[in-house]
């Protein structure tokens, strides 16, 4: 079985996200870029399967700037087989939705025969939450959201999710799209030897055009600005002036 | 123009806070008919009927909507789209499964987590954890959406809906319900509570928790965690507050030991009064608590406790 892990660059996690002056979006020139975080722990599972025997061979995917053949350099050092980029923009501010991603990776995927889709649940640049869904919809697969658990048995995924309350526990046949939740693993470091290695995997270069599709934004974007600020308050000295204060703004 | 809601229906019961607070965000754009699909759903749907601001309730009750599976529910409101401009849902974990798979089955981008509705095309969200808020103008013939209830004021009582039945839509069977693990409790739920006492590392254990129980049980609050804390094993998954954790907007929200990371606050930023308590007076959560009390955990919370 194949196993495909769509990831995205996206601004490093520990880098606070700067508006531009002129409210376009979000500030990408001359920033530290990385995996998005949900991606690496997708990378990780099925790396994780592959070494379970659960799969044969990890490929992994980047839609976007031809940059992002960088991103795709540290899926092969974790320990994906090989890569394809999916060259979309040029430009580093350009955002390529989620429709038009889970299109571009649809074809990717029946061109490839994988049989499973992990991806991360969502991107922590336009936080939309929605390729991996959008991607089974395209696809008519089965899709098991926000995995904090997977089980590969017998052509079927059992997939343990976070939801509101607690955790639920759905089985769903093969093919299908699982998408990664925060604690299904702990994404692994790269060796230096494997970074060395990954140098040498091989990393297919494609572009959207090639997949017949229309990557135009559907969300035109008016605006982006700061959010309000909120005002510091008051330092208190005592739990009596705290408990005096809190009755005061009659929230107690 | 019509709107076409999903109620948020769990078990057969209606989460009418989150419910009414999507009617609140969409009611300026059309006639509202507010979607309840479950295995039990009609008891939800009457409920449903009496938020201000509906104009109609469907009703899907079937066996195949009894575990929000994405692929059934996504099938039955594909099939209902036809009459609706906007389809949206609050921004619950179930609706953030179910909503995209609909957009691209009607090939709309989806817009997640909608803090602000300006018009018809036109939606405020929050991006890069609250970082940054962006206005997009959907292009789409058809609106998907997903709200975030903290942002708006929910509807009012008073209604008068009718309520008729939705026709199922063929379950694709892709996927089964196995097992639910829910967390029982007699707290409020976190989403919708009045006050939310959250603990953050500084707690240093699970067993410290019991501290921040002990606080939120005095106060009738729900208990709510940071990230951190979740992720050193102090406190479930489903406590946390944050991006990627549950976003409240309480009456009073109570930082316990939380030094303020962008992405919890991001998570509580909009609760009415903030009160922090840390050891660190240098802590992040301070600049934009309402109340700060610098100080050691261990004796300031049971000392609050203890005058409440």
């Amino acid at each position: 079985m194949k196993i495909l892990v769509p990831v995205k660059r996206v601004i490093d996690y520990n880098v606070k996200a700067r508006v531009k002056a002129d409210g376009s979006g979000v500030d990408l020139a001359n920033v530290k870029m990385s995996m998005n975080p949900f991606d690496e722990i997708a990378v990780e599972e099925a790396i994780r399967q592959k070494e379970a025997g659960k799969a044969e061979e990890v490929i992994a995917v980047s839609i976007g700037v031809r940059q992002a053949a960088e991103t795709l350099r540290t899926a092969l050092a974790m320990g994906a087989d090989r890569a394809i980029l999916v060259v979309a923009a040029d430009d580093v501010h350009q955002d390529i939705e989620p429709l038009a991603v889970a299109k571009i990776l649809a074809a990717v995927a029946q061109e490839q025969g994988a049989e499973l889709i992990i991806a991360g649940k969502q991107a922590i640049d336009n936080d939309m939450n929605a390729t991996g869904q959008m991607l089974a919809a395209i696809l008519g697969w089965g899709q098991a959201t926000f995995a904090s658990k997977l089980e590969l048995d017998g052509g079927k995924a059992r997939v343990t999710r976070e939801v509101d309350g607690g955790l639920q526990t759905i089985e769903v046949g093969l093919p299908a799209v699982v998408t990664a939740d925060l604690r299904l693993n702990e994404p692994r470091y790269a060796s230096l030897p494997n970074i060395m290695k990954a140098k040498k995997k091989p990393l297919e270069e494609k572009t959207a055009a090639d997949y017949g599709v229309d990557v135009s934004p559907r969300l035109e974007v008016v605006s982006v600005r700061e959010p309000e600020g909120r005002k510091a308050g008051i330092k208190l000295g005592s739990v009596d002036e705290l408990v005096s204060k809190l009755k005061e703004a009659g929230v107690i | 123009m019509a709107v076409l809601l999903l109620g948020e229906v769990t078990n057969g019961t209606l989460n009418r806070d989150a419910t009414a607070k999507a009617v609140g965000a969409v009611g300026a754009l059309g006639d509202v008919t507010v979607l309840c699909a479950g295995a039990q759903a009609r008891a939800a749907a009457e409920e449903a009927a009496e938020i201000a601001g509906v104009a109609k309730v469907l009703v899907a009750e079937d066996a195949r909507y009894g575990h929000r599976l994405a692929e059934p529910t996504a099938a039955l409101i594909v099939g209902l789209a036809g009459d609706y401009d906007h389809i949206a849902a609050p921004a619950t974990t179930d609706a953030k499964n179910v909503m995209p798979r609909v957009a691209a089955l009607l090939d709309a981008m989806v817009i997640s987590d909608v803090s602000k509705v300006i018009d018809a095309d036109t939606f405020e969200r929050p991006i890069y954890a609250g970082n940054a808020i962006q206005v997009v103008k959907s292009r789409d013939a058809k609106k998907v959406f997903t709200i975030r209830t903290a942002s708006f004021e929910a509807a009012g009582e008073g209604g008068s809906a009718a309520v008729s039945d939705a026709a199922p839509a063929a379950d694709p069977g892709l996927s089964a319900w196995l097992a639910d693990e829910v967390a029982q409790s007699d707290r409020p739920e976190l989403s919708s509570a009045r006050r939310v006492v959250s603990g953050g590392r500084g707690l240093g254990s699970q067993e410290s928790f019991a501290l921040i129980e002990a606080l939120a049980d005095k106060l009738g609050a729900a208990v709510g965690a940071s990230r951190a804390a979740v992720d050193s094993g102090y406190a479930p998954n489903d406590w946390q507050v944050g991006q990627t954790g549950k976003v409240v907007a309480p009456e009073l929200y109570v930082a316990v030991g939380i030094s303020g990371a962008i992405q919890h606050l991001a998570g509580m930023k909009d609760s009415k009064v903030i009160v922090a308590i840390n050891k660190d007076e240098e802590a992040p959560i301070f600049q934009i608590a309402d109340y700060g009390l610098v100080g050691d955990l261990f004796t300031v919370v049971p000392e609050l406790t203890g005058k409440l």
